[in-house]
């Protein structure tokens, strides 16, 4: 703490609420830049309370910490990539494995616990005074101008409060800036971490040393209901579960847990499984609703990040909310830098932060994919788009001794089986070439 | 129901990492107002934790210190129905691997 910096009226410059990844990375921009900052955290550790799927497109930490990808805690980096369709009786990948995505380290494995650990420790290297196990109960209000938090019975002043408390942000409920959220804007993933001796991993997932794989599921996985399944490699455990669009699964009477069971013994996935230990069973809201969740993001004295913003992406191929994160938490670590040199802590002042992330590939990229949310609302794409694919590659493995057909009036012979219509292929085709 | 080869979902729960509020539940049912509006089936089935049952009198039990802390109960449950808040500060799930 730099306390010279201090003003008296205040206890911190900043109170920043919340230790995931934007938490910590605005903390400790700011304390570099020689602000008092509390990093107050409602688990007794920070990552304890914290979950995610595990890939993190952590280029963006560069700008933050250089050492990042040298001495953080990640689990592997990212070199296979697959999408799977997945049906009661077929499995249909686009596997794709490159070199280059190793030397690049542009996606990693984390396991938050560790993760959000290590950066809070980072912060302090730096000077951030950290809080765990505060739970923050609400803002400290004078007029229209947030001033501080309360904890229990007790209070604390600063010049600006960073509301990082994640996708069910209470901190955003008790400034106004959202109310209860559509449903259909928010998904249940459940997620089981399995342990495996990394000589398995590797083996099983045709793996090198530290590289990676990312299993992005669609179809039978979630029974039909809007959602994916995941499965991605650590060093000696697989991070594995389902993400369940909240409209969806209360619409079709599935139940969560039934549906994590049913994609862990899918004939399939199992075997990926097999003879691993259960380590963990977590569950996590995700931010589905891509822009249209964005609301305001400042109110005067306070600025929001990361999924309490509700800055999550979900492209089909790529799941992203870490890097989204990372990335408002450099602009309002920038945004409240400015401000308090200013002694400016004015709605308009903080404003800036709105403005700067809109030209930052974070608002840039929300922007891009802001009719994808839409595109998955498709019931299509989590039935019978699967069985399609695989009714066609049937047709071509499996040589029954019948005459062979080209490959067209094989697929237009699947589509006639399939409920879907050639329309509406055409349709979808189009949506997705604009949305994704 | 489907089981898989890491037990049930209790059974699974058992492995995590809790510091049990013996003393007060971040969780609140209204009996009355879930009864309203049929709340229980849709709990039961939407917690991946299955910290809602549905009780022999028809009402919701609540086993609190099982939650997962996601917070899919409070988004998708008829207002009113629920009070749902964080556990007090450092108590609740741990996550060890996140």
């Amino acid at each position: 703490m730099n306390a010279e910096n201090q003003s008296p009226d205040v206890d911190f410059d900043v109170i920043v609420v919340g230790a995931g990844v934007a938490g910590c990375v605005t903390a400790y921009q700011l304390a570099v830049k020689g602000h008092s900052v509390l990093l107050a955290e409602r688990g007794p550790k920070p990552g304890s309370k914290n979950l995610s799927g595990g890939v993190f497109y952590c280029s963006v930490m560069k700008e933050v910490m250089p050492e990042f990808e040298a001495e953080a805690p990640i689990e592997r980096r990212v070199t296979r990539n697959c999408l799977s369709f997945l049906s009661p009786t077929s499995f249909v990948n686009l596997d794709y494995r490159d070199e280059r995505l190793a030397q690049n380290g542009t996606a990693v494995t984390v396991l938050r616990a560790k993760l959000d650990d290590w950066l809070a420790t980072k912060c302090e290297d730096v000077g951030v005074t950290l809080m765990p196990g505060i739970k923050v109960d609400g803002l400290l209000k004078d007029a229209d101008r947030i001033v501080g938090i309360k904890a229990g019975d007790d209070t604390l002043r600063s010049h600006v409060v960073v509301a990082a408390d994640g996708v069910n942000s209470f901190l955003c409920r008790d400034a106004g800036i959202r109310a209860t959220e559509p449903t259909n804007h928010l998904a249940v993933g459940v997620k089981s971490v399995i342990r495996l001796p990394r000589e398995v991993i590797e083996e099983r997932f045709n793996l090198n040393g530290d590289e990676g794989a990312a299993y992005a599921v669609v179809g039978d996985c979630t029974n039909g209901v809007g959602g994916g399944g995941f499965l991605y490699t650590n060093i000696d455990s697989i991070s594995i579960g389902v993400v369940l669009r909240l409209d969806d699964l209360v619409e079709r009477g599935e139940s969560s847990s039934d549906l994590h069971d049913r994609f862990l013994s899918n004939p399939a996935i199992a075997p990926f499984l097999k003879g691993g230990e259960l380590l963990e069973y977590g569950s996590h809201l995700v931010a589905e609703g891509g822009r249209a969740m964005v609301h305001d993001l400042t109110r005067p004295g306070l600025v929001v990040v990361g999924d309490a913003a509700g800055l999550t992406l979900n492209t089909g191929l790529t799941l992203r909310g870490m890097d989204l994160a990372a990335g408002s938490g450099i602009v309002a670590a920038k945004t409240i830098d400015t401000a308090l040199q200013q002694g400016d802590f004015s709605q308009a002042s903080l404003d800036a932060y709105t403005a700067e992330l809109d030209a930052t590939f974070v608002g840039q990229d929300m922007r891009t994919y802001a009719k994808a949310p839409d595109f998955f609302l498709n019931p299509r794409m989590y039935g019978d788009y699967g069985r399609l694919l695989s009714d066609v590659l049937y047709g071509v493995y499996n040589l029954d001794m019948k005459p062979r057909r080209h490959l067209l009036p094989m697929v237009m012979a699947a589509l006639k089986e399939s409920p879907v219509k050639a329309m509406q292929l055409a349709r979808d085709a189009y949506a997705a070439v604009r949305a994704l | 129901m489907n089981t898989n080869q890491f037990g049930t979902v209790t059974e699974r729960l058992d492995r995590n990492h809790y510091e049990t509020d013996v003393e007060q539940s971040h969780i609140t049912v209204d009996q009355a107002a879930a009864r309203a509006a049929d709340a229980g089936p849709l709990l039961v089935r939407i917690c991946p934790a299955h910290v809602y049952s549905i009780q022999a009198d028809g009402t919701i039990g609540v086993m609190a210190a099982a939650c997962l802390e996601c917070g899919a109960c409070l988004a998708v449950a008829p207002p009113g129905v629920l009070s749902w808040r964080y556990p007090r500060s450092g108590m609740g799930i741990t996550y060890r691997e996140g």
